[in-house]
């Protein structure tokens, strides 16, 4: 059999299941964090910080990224550092380390020998203490923010949500997307949360304000 | 060879086998009260939990209405984007796709992100057929797959594994498979996981060809969306060179936008977390990032047989959370081997007739694997009405002549209580013939069935009705 007879034979199966039509869905739940004041932008930074740290994510709240960086790489140990192809270069002035530009791409293995991966973020999320990448400026593929153990992300103010909607409506489906709320974790041993599987084991986030 | 739930014995038997293993009761126990009580505080605090769930289930209920115009959908913005979309009608013919696609890349190792609808359809036992070897990369799966087991949960499929047999399920086979476990391992759940880390960290960078499941598929934007915790499925769909996603076609969401809904519902209910750790899209290919070949697989394989039975087809509403079965008395003492299919729990105890058909005494058993007290009812997250589907299961086996006994005596339940002089003195003869039976505790002849796993309760000597009368009918 052709693959278009598979699909036909498939669509014919549901027209000849005749569901009646539905009617349009309700939207009355909330579009900003519950028992959260909107318009409070520092009761916003501030859930963002708690919800991280409850994840074991480090924050670090700062008038510019250099000095944080520094401080989060260097308390963290990490001697080298992949950073995306275009970012501003006052973000790691301040460190001393290896650092490695993601250009031309490094190898899977060059990635899995570096200790830290620093990048900037598309949106952010207080309400589920959430980070969205998307590829974009000063946050490069998906693989160099994989496979290094510390991801240090700067977060701009102006870049956090107060819920997931928000966030939702400033993001483009068609870049790829990684929300990231905390480091790897599993609780696939008798429902105890164990931090740090497969992706970073460690996350620090330095808020910008 | 990998395990199957294929030839499974029915519910009651296996149920029985299931519930003798002490430990195994155990280890459902604590997980599944564990899950349960991170859940219960997480809903809580959406004062606005009860419209979430009007509203997933509103747009699951116009997911299934027009299914035909978002399946056609997401096959244009996904070719559009840059992937290829098969179709497939039933298990072999997926699977057929799958292996084929995988031999086009002459790679012998792939690995997997966990998918049930994967296990669904025995991809493993299928690639395996062909020689190609299928590592899977979730923390649970990799301790079923090592084990030589079966899922008997949709969010940890090792639930019914405690620490101790994990580390021994390690100790003994990972060095089967690629790297050992390291000496002298302990049953500490951060051992274990860091054991899994360095086991599948070689693989995850080697693999050239990974498959997947996938959450959500918007059509709107042609958009595959996986959520998950540990990182493994990241790896999967960023380093490998070929992806191939292997979906059902009820997995559809209509906009983007829809996304705000579930993706606030799913970890919620799922395990207890505001959002899960990770949750990844991705909308075809994109140059320079991730897969460069991307295949998605739409699999009907019963979909379209629930779709047309309108009570049951709100089964195809569900996101697999998993909160049905945490809540479950019968899961809890049963755990989800006895369901004999990778969906067990309520959910399994109906979308496995409706998928199948209730023709054969394996999924004829399964309506009958619940007490109809509800719970599930009340947990679901895209309001399935479990206990109105159960009991039009029911039914339906019952047409079907697989349980005589229980149509005959509803029959005479019936033409009793038409008649109330009837039932009036068929609740009396009862108080008068309960004392008569000290120590009973099977009901005889063809009823007995009833009484095999429940204990009769005591027949009270006088009837509510003429309580009441004495007690209450006196004052009114």
């Amino acid at each position: 059999m052709t693959a278009g007879t598979a699909r036909e034979e498939i669509l014919r199966r549901i027209r000849a299941a005749a569901v009646p039509p539905a009617p349009e869905p309700p939207r009355h739940y909330l579009r900003h964090a519950p028992g959260l004041d909107p318009h409070d932008r520092e009761a916003g930074l501030a859930l963002f910080a708690e919800r991280l740290e409850e994840y074991g994510a480090r924050v670090l709240r700062a008038d510019a990224p250099g000095p944080a960086v520094a401080r989060v790489l260097d308390d963290e140990g990490a001697r080298s550092l992949v950073v995306p192809d275009g970012l501003p270069a006052d973000w790691t002035a301040g460190w001393t380390g290896r650092v490695r530009v993601d250009r031309p791409p490094l190898g899977k293995a060059e990635l899995d020998a570096t200790d830290a991966v620093l990048t900037g973020c598309a949106a952010a999320v207080a309400d589920s203490g959430t980070l969205v990448l998307d590829g974009g400026a000063a946050q490069g593929r998906r693989a160099a923010t994989l496979l290094p153990d510390l991801h240090v992300c700067v977060v701009r103010a102006a870049q956090v949500h107060s819920a997931l909607p928000g966030a939702l409506a400033r993001l483009d489906p068609a870049r790829p997307l990684t929300f990231v709320s905390g480091p790897s974790a599993t609780a696939d041993i008798e429902m105890i949360r164990v931090k740090g599987v497969h992706g970073p084991r460690r996350l620090a986030v330095v808020l910008l304000e | 060879m990998s395990r199957s739930f294929l030839g499974w014995p029915a519910f009651p038997q296996a149920s029985e086998r299931e519930v003798g293993n002490r430990q195994l009761r155990e280890n459902v126990r604590r997980a599944t009260h564990t899950i349960r009580g991170k859940r219960a505080v997480l809903a809580a605090e959406r004062p606005d939990w009860e419209q979430l769930r009007d509203s997933a289930a509103a747009i699951k209920d116009q997911v299934l209405a027009g299914l035909e115009e978002h399946l056609l959908r997401v096959e244009e913005k996904v070719t559009a984007a840059g992937g290829t979309v098969h179709w497939a009608r039933d298990a072999a013919e997926a699977n057929r796709i799958v292996t084929d696609l995988v031999r086009a890349t002459g790679e012998r190792e792939i690995v997997k992100v966990k998918s049930m609808l994967t296990e669904e359809i025995g991809l493993d036992a299928a690639l395996e057929a062909a020689g190609i070897n299928a590592r899977e990369t979730d923390l649970a799966a990799t301790i079923v797959q090592l084990g030589d087991d079966l899922p008997s949960h949709v969010v940890v499929p090792a639930l019914h594994r405690n620490r101790t047999e994990i580390r021994e399920i390690f100790a003994r086979e990972m060095g089967r498979h690629g790297r050992p476990a390291p000496e002298g391992l302990t049953d500490d759940p951060a051992e274990l996981a860091e054991a899994a880390r360095l086991h599948l960290r070689e693989k995850f960078l080697g693999a050239k060809v990974a498959v997947s499941g996938a959450n959500f598929v918007v059509a709107e934007t042609g958009t595959l969306v996986v959520v998950e915790s540990e990182g493994n499925g990241r790896m999967c769909l960023t380093l490998a060179d070929t992806l191939i996603s292997v979906v059902g076609i009820e997995k559809t969401v209509p906009t983007w936008q829809d996304l705000e809904v579930f993706l606030q519902l799913l970890a919620r209910n799922a395990t207890g977390e505001r959002m899960a750790p990770y949750t990844s899209t991705w909308t075809g290919t994109v140059d320079g990032d991730g897969p460069r070949d991307f295949h998605l697989v739409l699999v009907d394989n019963g979909r379209t047989r629930a779709l047309a039975d309108p009570v049951g087809r709100q089964a195809l509403r569900c996101i697999r959370c998993g909160a049905c079965m945490n809540t479950c008395p019968v899961y809890e003492r049963t755990g989800g081997h006895a369901y004999g299919s990778v969906y067990p729990g309520p959910i399994g105890a109906i979308l496995n007739p409706l998928l199948k058909g209730v023709d054969d005494s394996q999924t004829a058993s399964l309506p009958y694997a619940s007490t109809l007290c509800g719970a599930c009812n009340e947990v679901c997250p895209v309001r399935i009405r479990f206990t109105d589907v159960l009991l039009d299961l029911r039914a339906q086996v019952a047409d079907g002549g697989q349980h005589p006994v229980e149509r005959a005596a509803l029959g005479a339940v019936g033409a009793v209580m038409e008649r109330p002089a009837a039932w009036k003195a068929a609740v009396k003869g009862a108080g008068l013939v309960g004392p008569l039976l000290p120590g009973r505790t099977r009901l005889p002849g063809p009823l007995g069935g009833w009484t095999e796993n429940r204990a009769l309760p005591d027949v009270p000597r006088e009837s509510f009705r003429s309580w009441w009368k004495r007690n209450e009918g006196e004052r009114a």
